[in-house]
C-alpha cells in the first residue's frame, strides 16, 4: 500500500544513514503491507548491490540480507530443508521474487520461515551498527519475541552465514497449519549432528525460536522431558492456532522427527 | 519506467507502491484488492517476473520494464491465457481475473502441475476456483456433466459466456474507480476508538492547517436525519437509527469525522490531526446481556422502527403453530443443542467506495460499488432534500457483493462533500475498513430442539434464536425473520415454536449476507434433525423424505408471513435422490483417519416478501441490434448474461445483438436492486415482458416490461460431504462434495454451475476458516486477509453439481432463484459429516483443525 508519510528514499543506504523515522527497506513486501504512519524515509538496501549469495571454501554459505527468497530457493535448491522452508512461506512465489531473507528475519514473526531455517542450521548473523561496528550473533538469539529482535536503533542486518557442516547434515521437517498452504502454526526441524546427537528447532508455535540440543540420541522420554520446559504460555495464541493444539502438534511432530532421525 | 512498451517519465512518489503508480498512468486493469500482498489482484510483471504491485516500491521499477494486463495481448489478439479464461469463463465478478491471468501467464510447467501451491497468492471470492483452474489448464474440459453444447438454437439453456467476458480478461472492464475524474478530491474518515461515547468536542484547526486539506465535516455539518444504511424496497423495513455523522459513537470503527483533501496523504494526515474529546458511555459487547444493559439507542423509540429501544431489542418473534410440548411428549426421541455462528466478512475483492461529482446540469452524480443504485438514489435525495431527478446513482461493474453492498456506507458522505464543495470527491474503503467499518454476517446463537417418532414422523420443532445486529439495526430484523422462516417451512410439522430476538450491541454492525439468516438457522436445524434421525435409527435422507413439504403443501412457519409464497415447482425429491446416490460411492482415506458422511437441505424463497420491483426497456437499434436497459447491477451474479439470453430468444436474434445498459438510475424508472436472488426471477421477468411487448408491437421500436416480484416460488438445495479427519492433528479433508439444486429451468448451465460452486466454496470458508473476531472492548482484531483466511485453491474441493429437472409455474421461462441458496446447507452438512466420523457434535463455527482436535480431546 502507499506509505503516505514517506517523503524521501535514500538509495543506496549505508549503515550511518539511519535517523529516527527511518525504515530499512529490503524487498518492501513486509514494509508496504501495513500502514506505517511513523515512517518518514526509506533506506533502500538492495541498491547497495551486495552479492546475494556466496559459497565459501569450507562449504559455508554467506547470504546477503538482501538476497531474495527466489534466489535462495534457486541457488540452494539441492538442500531439501531450504526448499521446505521456502515453501513454508504463506506468501506465494511472486512474493519470493521480491521479499528478502533478511527482511523475513527482521520482521521477527513466529511463522517467519527464514528464522526457522537459519536457527535450525546454526546460522550466525552479521549486524552493522550506525558507526560501522560489527557484531556477530547466533540466529537462535536474534529473534527475542513476536516482532522484536536484538537489533538496536540504526543497526542493520548485513548477512547470514550458514555453516557448511550444518547445511550438509541430515534434517527432518514437519509443519502444521490450520490450512493446507496457510500460515505455519507449528514448524519443527530436526537436525542430526554428524558426531551423533540431535538438535530440534521449534518455531511458529512459540513466541520466539527454541532450540533443544541433545548430545546423544534422545529417547522418547528424553524428548518429552526436554519439551516440557516449554509451558503453555510459551506458545502463540492467535487466529492461526490455539496454544494447546500448537503444543500438542509440537510434541507430536518432535517425536516423529526423533523417530525419523534417531531410529 | 517502461509500461507495456511505452516509456513513462512521471516520477513516482517516495512511498508510493507500484500499483498506485500504474493506475495513475491509466492501467486500471491493475486492481487494488487487499493492498497487502495477499490477494494477487494487482499482479504485474517487472522485467518478466510476476510481482504483487501493491507491495512493490514504485521507485524501484524505474528503469525497468513493466507489463500489465493491458499489455499482455499481442498484435494477433488475446494472449492464450486470456483466451482460455474467456473460453472456460474462469471468472464471475472479474475483479481478481487480471491478476489470475498475469500469474498464470508466468507459471512454469512445473508450477502448473501444483496449482494449489502456485495459486496460493491469488484469491477469488466468487468462483470456488473450479472454473479458474479449468482456465489455467487451458479450457473448460471438466465442464462436461453440467453443460450442454453451446450455440445450438435457443440462447436460454445454453452456457453462453458473460457479455463482459472480453473486457474482463483484457483488464478493460470498468469497476467503480476505473475512471479518470479530473480534479477529484479524496475523502478519509476518522473512526471511533471507543465502543460507546458521546462526542464532546472536535477541534479541526490542526487538520485544516494541513496543506491540501479542503474541508472537515463533523456531526455539526450534516442534516439531522435518521435512516438505515440497509436498502430495501420498503424503507421502513429497517430501523431509523443511523445519522450521516452522529454525536454519539456506538462501536469502535464508527465514523467520527470526514476530511477532504487534494490527496489521500493529506486527508489521512488531516484525520490524524483531528482532536476529539469523548465522554465515555457504558458499552455492551456480549449479546446475551444486551437486554439488561443500558440502552444503545435510548434516544429512539418504536416509532423509529425499534421494538424495545430501552432493552436494546430491535425486533422479536414469539409464535407457535400447534403445541410443541405435546409434540415433544409424543416423540420417541428428542434432541436439542445450542449452535453458534461467528461474524463473517463478505470479502468482496473490490472494497466499498464511491466517487461523486456534479454534472454539467449541476445534478449530483454518484458512481458507487453498490447492489442498489435506485434505492441509494432515493435515500440520498431524502437525506439532502433533493428531488430524485436531481440525483443520479450508477454502478460500473461491481467487484463482488454477496449482500455487503445492499447498504449505503460511503455514498452519503461523498454526496455531502460534493454538494458542499462543488468538486468531485472519491472515497475508497481500505481493506481494514472492510473489517472494522463495513458490515458482517449476523452472528447467531440458535438453540434448536426437535422430536420424532420411531416411524420417522417429526412431532415438534422449536427454535430459540438470538441475533446480534451490532450497533445499528440494518437488516437486523429481516435477517431474523427470514432466517426463522424457510428453515422451518421446508418441514411438515404440526407443532413448531419460534422465540427469536435481534439485539443491539456496541460492535461493528452486521448486515445483509448471502443467505440472509437462513444459513445460520439451517446450521442448527439440520444438525439437530441429523441427530434425531440417528436417535430413531433412520438414515438422514429417508428422514427428510418423510418430513419435507411436497407440492400442494402450505409453506408455514411460526409468525405472520406474506401469503404470496408457494411451491410452483418441486425438485427437492430429485435433490434427495442425488444425495442418496452420493452415499453409494467409495473413497480412500489415509490409514488411521476417521471417515464420515453428512448431508443437509435448504429451501429459499425466490425473492423477498413485500415487493421487489424491476423495469426493463428494449429499443430497436438501426443496425439490427437491440438496446436493453435494465436497472440490475452486475457483480458476477450473471444476471446480465441471462437477460441477454431471454431477450435474444424472444426477439428471435442472438445474444451478441443485445446491447445492455444497466445499473444506472438514468436508464429505467426503477429497480429495487440486485439482492435477494432476484436477478433472474424479478429483473429477468421484466426483461421477458419488455421483449414480448416489443415483439407484439415492433412498429413502436420500443418494448417495456415491469415486474413487482409477486407471487413467489421456492428453490431447493442439498449438500453432501464425505470427510476424513486425522485424529492426531485435527486436520479435515473433504473426500467428496456433492451438491444438488432445484433452480427450475436452468437458464445457463455453465453459469449456474459456477454460481453453485462459488456458493459452496464461500460457505466452506465460513465453515472451515473464517471468523471476524472482536475483543472484550468490542474492537475487531481480524483486520487483514492474513488474519482472516479466505479459501484458496488448496482449500477448495471439487464439488459435483447436479440440477433437478423442473419447470417453475411462476418464474420467467420456468426459472427459479439460486445465487444465495447454495451457501445454506453447506455448514450443517459438514457438521453432520464430522459427527458421523468422530462421534462428536461440533456446535460452533468454524471447524478449524485446532478446534476439531480439541473437540476430540474433550
Amino acid at each position: 500500500m502507499d506509505l503516505h508519510t514517506v517523503t524521501e528514499v535514500i538509495s543506496p543506504a549505508a549503515p550511518g544513514s539511519w535517523r529516527p523515522g527511518d525504515a530499512w527497506l529490503g524487498g518492501g513486501t513486509a514494509l508496504f503491507s501495513e500502514p506505517r504512519p511513523d515512517v518518514r524515509r526509506l533506506l533502500d538496501l538492495p541498491s547497495a548491490g551486495w552479492p546475494s549469495l556466496r559459497v565459501h571454501d569450507d562449504g559455508a554459505v554467506e547470504i546477503a540480507a538482501t538476497c531474495t527468497i527466489a534466489d535462495l530457493a534457486e541457488r540452494l535448491a539441492r538442500h531439501g530443508i531450504v526448499r521446505q522452508c521456502c515453501h513454508a512461506f504463506l506468501a506465494s512465489f511472486k512474493i519470493w521474487n521480491v521479499a528478502t531473507v533478511g527482511g523475513n528475519l527482521c520482521a521477527a514473526l513466529p511463522a517467519g520461515p527464514m528464522i526457522s531455517l537459519t536457527v535450525a542450521l546454526d546460522a550466525t548473523l552479521l549486524l552493522l551498527g550506525p558507526d560501522g561496528t560489527q557484531r556477530v550473533v547466533p540466529a537462535a538469539d536474534f529473534v527475542t519475541g513476536q516482532g522484536t529482535t536484538l537489533l538496536r536503533d540504526g543497526e542493520l542486518l548485513r548477512s547470514i552465514r550458514l555453516p557448511g557442516e550444518a547445511l550438509g547434515s541430515r534434517t527432518a521437517y514437519r509443519r502444521g497449519s490450520l490450512h493446507r498452504h496457510g500460515r505455519s502454526a507449528v514448524l519443527v526441524i530436526g537436525r542430526a549432528e554428524p558426531a551423533g546427537g540431535l538438535s530440534l528447532t521449534i518455531t511458529a508455535a512459540t513466541h520466539r525460536p527454541h532450540v533443544l540440543r541433545f548430545p546423544s540420541s534422545p529417547s522418547a522420554t528424553d524428548l518429552a522431558e526436554a519439551l516440557a520446559v516449554l509451558s503453555l504460555a510459551d506458545y502463540v495464541d492467535d487466529v492461526h492456532g490455539r496454544p494447546l493444539w500448537r503444543q500438542h502438534l509440537t510434541r507430536h511432530y518432535a517425536e516423529q522427527i526423533r523417530a525419523e532421525l534417531v531410529e | 519506467m517502461e509500461i507495456n512498451g511505452e516509456t513513462h517519465s512521471g516520477e513516482p512518489r517516495p512511498g508510493q507502491c507500484l500499483r498506485t503508480y500504474l493506475r495513475e498512468q491509466g492501467c486500471f486493469g491493475v486492481k487494488k484488492g487487499c493492498d497487502s500482498g495477499d490477494c494477487g489482484a494487482c499482479t504485474v510483471h517487472v522485467d518478466g517476473r510476476p510481482v504483487h504491485s501493491c507491495v512493490y516500491p514504485a521507485f524501484r521499477a524505474q528503469g525497468r520494464s513493466v507489463t500489465t494486463i493491458e499489455g499482455l495481448a499481442g498484435d494477433d489478439g488475446l494472449h492464450p491465457v486470456q483466451q482460455s479464461f474467456l473460453d472456460a469463463q474462469g471468472f464471475q465478478c472479474g475483479f481478481c481475473t487480471a491478476g489470475m491471468i498475469m500469474t498464470t501467464a508466468a507459471l512454469t510447467p512445473e508450477q502448473r502441475e501444483d496449482l494449489p501451491r502456485s495459486l496460493k497468492g491469488n484469491l477469488c471470492r466468487c468462483t470456488g476456483y473450479r472454473a479458474v483452474t479449468d482456465a489455467v489448464r487451458g479450457g473448460p474440459e471438466s465442464c462436461a456433466p453440467a453443460c450442454p453444447a453451446p450455440g445450438t438454437g435457443r440462447a436460454v439453456g445454453s452456457s453462453l459466456g458473460a457479455p463482459a467476458g472480453p473486457a474482463v480478461v483484457t483488464g478493460t472492464a470498468r469497476y467503480t474507480f476505473d475512471i479518470d475524474v479530473p480534479g477529484v478530491l479524496h475523502l478519509k474518515v476518522l473512526r471511533s476508538p471507543h465502543a460507546h461515547a458521546r462526542i464532546v468536542a472536535i477541534d479541526a484547526s490542526a487538520a485544516l492547517a494541513v496543506p491540501g486539506v479542503e474541508a472537515v465535516f463533523t456531526h455539526a455539518d450534516v442534516p439531522d436525519v435518521l435512516f438505515s444504511t440497509a436498502q430495501h424496497e420498503t424503507e421502513s423495513e429497517d430501523p431509523y437509527d443511523t445519522r450521516i455523522l452522529d454525536d454519539v459513537v456506538r462501536f469502535i470503527g464508527q465514523r467520527v469525522a470526514a476530511v477532504v483533501a487534494s490527496s489521500e496523504a493529506a486527508a489521512e494526515e488531516g484525520c490524524r490531526r483531528l482532536v476529539v474529546t469523548y465522554s465515555l458511555l457504558a458499552a455492551v459487547v456480549d449479546p446475551s446481556s444486551a437486554v439488561t444493559s443500558p440502552p444503545i439507542h435510548g434516544d429512539k423509540s418504536e416509532s423509529d422502527g425499534i421494538s424495545r429501544a430501552s432493552s436494546n431489542v430491535v425486533g422479536e418473534l414469539h409464535a407457535s403453530i400447534g403445541d410443541v410440548s405435546a409434540g415433544f411428549s409424543a416423540a420417541d426421541f428428542v434432541y436439542g443443542a445450542t449452535f453458534r455462528t461467528p461474524r463473517v466478512q463478505h470479502a468482496s475483492l473490490e472494497t466499498h467506495g464511491s466517487v461523486g461529482w456534479l454534472d454539467d446540469d449541476g445534478r449530483l452524480v454518484i458512481r458507487s460499488s453498490t447492489q442498489t443504485p435506485f434505492l441509494t438514489r432515493r435515500l440520498l435525495a431524502r437525506l439532502y432534500d433533493l428531488p430524485t431527478d436531481r440525483v443520479r446513482v450508477m454502478a460500473g461493474r461491481v467487484g463482488g457483493g454477496f449482500g455487503g453492498k445492499q447498504e449505503m456506507l460511503t455514498e452519503d458522505l461523498v454526496a455531502l462533500a460534493v454538494l458542499r464543495l462543488g468538486r468531485p470527491v472519491r472515497w475508497e474503503y481500505t481493506r481494514t475498513e472492510q473489517f472494522t467499518g463495513a458490515t458482517t454476517r449476523h452472528p447467531f446463537v440458535v438453540t434448536a430442539t426437535a422430536g420424532a417418532r420411531r416411524d420417522g414422523t417429526l412431532t415438534a420443532l422449536q427454535l430459540d434464536v438470538l441475533v446480534d445486529t451490532g450497533a445499528y439495526g440494518n437488516h437486523g430484523r429481516s435477517v431474523m425473520f427470514h432466517g426463522c422462516h424457510e428453515t422451518l417451512a421446508v418441514y411438515r410439522c404440526a407443532n413448531m415454536r419460534t422465540d427469536a430476538m435481534t439485539v443491539y450491541t456496541n460492535t461493528v454492525p452486521a448486515g445483509a449476507f448471502r443467505g440472509y439468516g437462513l444459513g445460520q438457522v439451517t446450521f442448527a436445524v439440520e444438525q439437530v434433525l441429523d441427530e434425531v434421525a440417528r436417535g430413531i435409527g433412520m438414515d438422514p435422507v429417508t428422514f427428510r423424505e418423510r418430513n419435507v413439504v411436497r407440492p400442494g403443501d402450505d409453506l408455514t412457519a411460526p409468525g405472520e408471513h406474506v401469503d404470496d409464497l408457494g411451491i410452483a415447482s418441486y425438485g427437492l425429491d430429485q435433490c434427495l435422490d442425488r444425495i442418496r446416490a452420493a452415499g453409494l460411492t467409495q473413497d480412500d482415506a489415509p490409514d488411521g483417519w476417521l471417515v464420515g458422511e453428512g448431508m443437509a437441505i435448504a429451501m429459499i424463497a425466490a425473492g423477498p416478501p413485500g415487493g421487489h420491483f424491476a423495469d426493463a426497456t428494449i429499443r430497436t437499434l438501426p443496425d439490427g441490434r437491440y438496446e436493453l436497459s435494465v436497472g440490475t447491477a452486475e457483480f458476477g451474479n450473471g444476471s446480465t448474461t441471462v437477460h441477454a439470453q431471454i431477450a435474444a430468444d424472444e426477439l428471435g436474434t442472438t445474444p451478441d445483438r443485445i446491447v445492455i445498459r444497466q445499473s444506472d438510475t438514468d436508464v429505467v424508472a426503477h429497480d429495487t436492486g440486485a439482492f435477494a436472488s432476484t436477478g433472474v426471477v424479478v429483473a429477468g421477468r421484466a426483461v421477458l415482458r419488455a421483449a414480448r411487448s416489443l415483439k407484439q408491437s415492433p412498429e413502436t421500436g420500443v418494448g417495456r416490461g415491469h415486474f413487482d416480484g409477486t407471487p413467489r416460488s421456492v428453490a431447493f438445495n442439498a449438500q453432501w460431504f464425505r470427510v476424513a479427519i486425522d485424529p492426531d492433528t485435527g486436520e479435515l479433508r473433504i473426500l467428496r462434495s456433492v451438491h444438488s439444486a432445484d433452480a427450475g429451468t436452468v437458464m445457463n448451465p455453465g453459469q449456474l454451475r459456477g454460481q453453485i460452486e462459488g456458493g459452496v466454496a464461500q460457505a466452506l470458508g465460513a465453515t472451515l476458516s473464517e471468523h471476524v473476531d472482536i475483543d472484550a472492548d468490542g474492537r475487531v482484531t481480524t483486520t487483514t486477509f492474513r488474519q482472516y483466511h479466505l479459501p484458496t485453491v488448496a482449500d477448495t474441493p471439487f464439488t459435483e453439481v447436479h440440477f433437478a429437472d423442473t419447470t417453475d409455474a411462476i418464474g420467467p421461462l420456468g426459472a427459479k432463484s439460486m445465487s444465495e441458496s447454495p451457501f445454506n446447507p453447506v455448514s450443517p452438512a459438514l457438521g453432520n459429516a464430522i459427527r458421523d466420523a468422530t462421534g462428536v457434535r461440533m456446535t460452533e463455527l468454524p471447524y478449524t483443525a485446532d478446534r476439531i482436535w480439541q473437540a476430540l480431546q474433550d
